[in-house]
Formats: C-alpha cells, sequence, structure tokens
C-alpha cells in the first residue's frame, strides 16, 4: 500500500523551533502582506507547486472548506505558490478560494528558499506546510511527496496542541497562543 | 506523520456493502458533485464485481461544499433514503445524475425509488441529517482526507493508482490475500 515518503521529501524544510523568516509578499495586486503583521496569532502556511494544477486545487478546495476551523484557533492560513498575482485572483476567483494566495513570484520563490521549500528541479514550491506560533516561532512543517495532497489532520492537531483547543468544540472564544 | 488513519473506524453507522468479514474494507469518502467521485462509481462498480465477498465497501460522505453548492443537501438525501433502507439505490442515483442536484431534483429521485418523498423533502428543509453529514465530514478530515474521492483500505490511507479497475483489483487482491494469509496464521 501507498504510504508518504517523507525520508527523501523536504529534508531541508525549516524545523520546529526556527525562527520563521519574515516576508513581504503581494495578497493582491494592490496589497502587500507581512508575516510580523500578523505576530500575536498562529499562522498556518501552505506552499503549494502551483495554481491550477489538480491535486493542488483539491488542497486548496480542502482547506478553503475548514477555514472556520482555522478562526476558532484565532489562526491565519496564508497559501504561497510562485504564480503571479494576476493568475493568483483568477484561480482564487475561479474556484472561490477564500485564503489569501501569496505571489512568491519576484524573485523567484524566494520566500519558498528560505524556508527551505523549493524544489530546483521543477522551479516551484514544495507542497509544505508551517504552523508558526504568535511569537514568529516555527511549531511544526511537514513536507508531503509534491503529487500527495497532504491532508489538514497534522496541521489541525499541531495547532489543537499549540493552542491548547480542540477543533469543532463548541465552547467560545478564541485562546489564541499560550505557549 | 504517514498517510491517514481511518478515524472513526467502520461501524454500525455506517453505509456497508459486502461481507463484514471481507479481508479488505474499503472506505471512499466521496462527494456525489465531485466529478473525480463522479468518474470513480462506475470504476467502484468493477471493482467489487470483481472482488466480491472479499470486499466491503464503504461509502462516507464528505461534501466540498464550498466548491460545490448542492454537495451537503445531496449528501443528506442519501441520508434520508438511507433512513428509509435505500442509500445505495439513492447513492447510485445520485452518482448518475450528478448534473442535476437540485432540491427538487433530489427528491424527485426519492420518488422514482419509491421512497416517502415527502419526508424527503421535510428531512432536507429541516436539515434532519446536516449534522451527520458533518460529522463524516469531520471525520474525514482527522482521518487525512486530502480531496475527493480519497479512499481508505483496512484503515490506512490509500494514495495508489484507482483509475483504471484492473489496477485498483489487483492492489486490492494483493491486500486481500495478505489478510487472508495472515489471518490462516
Amino acid at each position: 500500500m501507498a504510504t508518504t515518503d517523507t525520508g527523501k521529501h523536504g529534508a531541508n524544510i525549516l524545523k520546529p523551533g526556527t525562527p520563521a523568516p519574515n516576508f513581504t509578499l503581494n495578497a493582491t495586486p494592490d496589497q502587500r502582506l507581512a508575516l510580523d503583521e500578523l505576530r500575536g496569532r498562529p499562522v498556518v502556511l501552505l506552499f503549494y507547486p502551483a495554481d491550477w494544477s489538480p491535486v493542488c486545487g483539491d488542497e486548496l478546495a480542502l482547506f478553503n472548506e475548514i477555514l472556520p476551523d482555522f478562526r476558532q484557533h484565532n489562526a491565519e492560513l496564508l497559501a504561497i505558490s510562485v504564480d503571479g498575482v494576476w493568475c493568483h485572483a483568477a484561480f482564487a476567483h475561479h474556484r472561490g478560494l477564500h485564503m489569501p494566495l501569496l505571489a512568491d513570484f519576484e524573485p523567484k520563490g524566494a520566500v519558498a528558499r528560505q524556508y527551505g521549500a523549493y524544489r530546483e528541479q521543477d522551479g516551484t514550491a514544495e507542497r509544505a506546510l508551517f504552523l508558526i506560533d504568535g511569537e514568529g516561532v516555527i511549531r511544526w512543517s511537514y513536507c508531503s511527496p509534491v503529487g500527495v495532497n497532504p491532508g489538514a489532520d497534522g496541521v489541525l492537531s499541531a495547532l489543537e496542541a499549540l493552542t491548547g483547543t480542540s477543533t469543532g468544540a463548541e465552547a467560545g472564544t478564541p485562546s489564541g497562543t499560550r505557549s | 506523520m504517514t498517510g491517514g488513519r481511518l478515524t472513526p473506524p467502520v461501524g454500525a453507522d455506517d453505509h456497508v456493502q459486502g461481507p463484514e468479514d471481507a479481508p479488505v474494507t474499503l472506505v471512499e469518502y466521496g462527494d456525489f458533485e465531485c466529478p473525480s467521485c463522479g468518474m470513480a462509481y462506475p470504476i467502484l462498480k468493477v471493482v467489487q464485481e470483481h472482488m466480491g465477498a472479499r470486499l466491503r465497501f464503504v461509502f462516507r460522505p464528505f461534501p466540498l461544499t464550498e466548491s460545490h453548492p448542492h454537495a451537503q443537501h445531496a449528501a443528506e438525501a442519501a441520508e434520508a433514503a438511507a433512513a428509509q433502507g435505500y442509500f445505495w439505490a439513492m447513492h447510485d442515483m445520485l452518482f448518475e445524475h450528478q448534473r442535476r442536484l437540485e432540491d427538487e431534483d433530489l427528491v424527485g429521485y426519492a420518488e422514482a425509488l419509491g421512497l416517502d418523498a415527502g419526508r424527503v423533502a421535510r428531512e432536507l428543509a429541516e436539515g434532519t441529517y446536516e449534522a451527520r453529514v458533518r460529522s463524516s465530514f469531520r471525520g474525514g478530515i482527522r482521518s487525512g482526507v486530502n480531496g475527493t474521492p480519497t479512499f481508505f483500505i483496512n484503515g490506512e490511507r490509500y494514495d495508489g493508482p484507482w483509475t483504471e479497475a484492473g489496477v485498483f483489483v489487483q492492489v486490492l487482491s494483493e491486500v486481500a490475500d495478505a489478510t487472508g494469509s495472515a489471518a490462516r496464521r
């Protein structure tokens, strides 16, 4: 049975305990977003290879569906690929995606490289997930084989461990980070 | 972290075809409006036919409602049919009519299947099975479902090929053989 091989994939991605490199990228053609603007809240960075490719579409559709779960943890989900702003805009519109799609476009893949999540041979980002705490430190990271959508179970569990709350519970206000 | 493991395991609440003691249990998390699930539907019929009693097949709803606006109600209609003992008939009907999944279509299918269509319409309007479908979705997320369809073979997420029935049958047969010999030991 096929299982994911994490051994050779993403050996270079930044590990838990590493300060998350700051970046400023375009979220829309006329709007830029800096990671450190989100300080104080958990941030999930989702690197993916490309807009429009079927697996990525599924991955983003899945995460799109559970955005309320991230909100419940007061966490922000940012998706990043090397595609440009207009490509992102068309893709988000077509698929009804509600999370920011950041353009790691110029210099190409610079942010993906900083996170050890760039595939030189393909010129795209890896399929990698990072959970960053409110202090800006990476608390969990995972890299999936590029053809396999990672699913959301791993990052949700890590987020629950970080915020000390379970997802889907009715209980009240998001707790933010308690690290 | 590897592929993902089915949580919760197959139980009394599930929609099941095939014998309980089959050496292979295949679980599909699927969306009635998803084209890939529609593509999988006839393939799975062939797979089931080839595997016979060696396969237990389970379907769990996983509607991607942001992408597929009719998927949630379609899943609820299947649950409503299940309440009248006709889950699989409705499951087949929905996959065979994926492009017509308005509420009135759903009620029409219930009627065509000879169900109490008024009850299905009422249960859809009242959201009787909404929580059940959402709970299936949530279970899928926790199991590592990564798109639709996602398959689990004997509880483990299967990321291998399924688009060719012959290949899928071979994969499942190997699992059946391995499970069978382990059971005999």
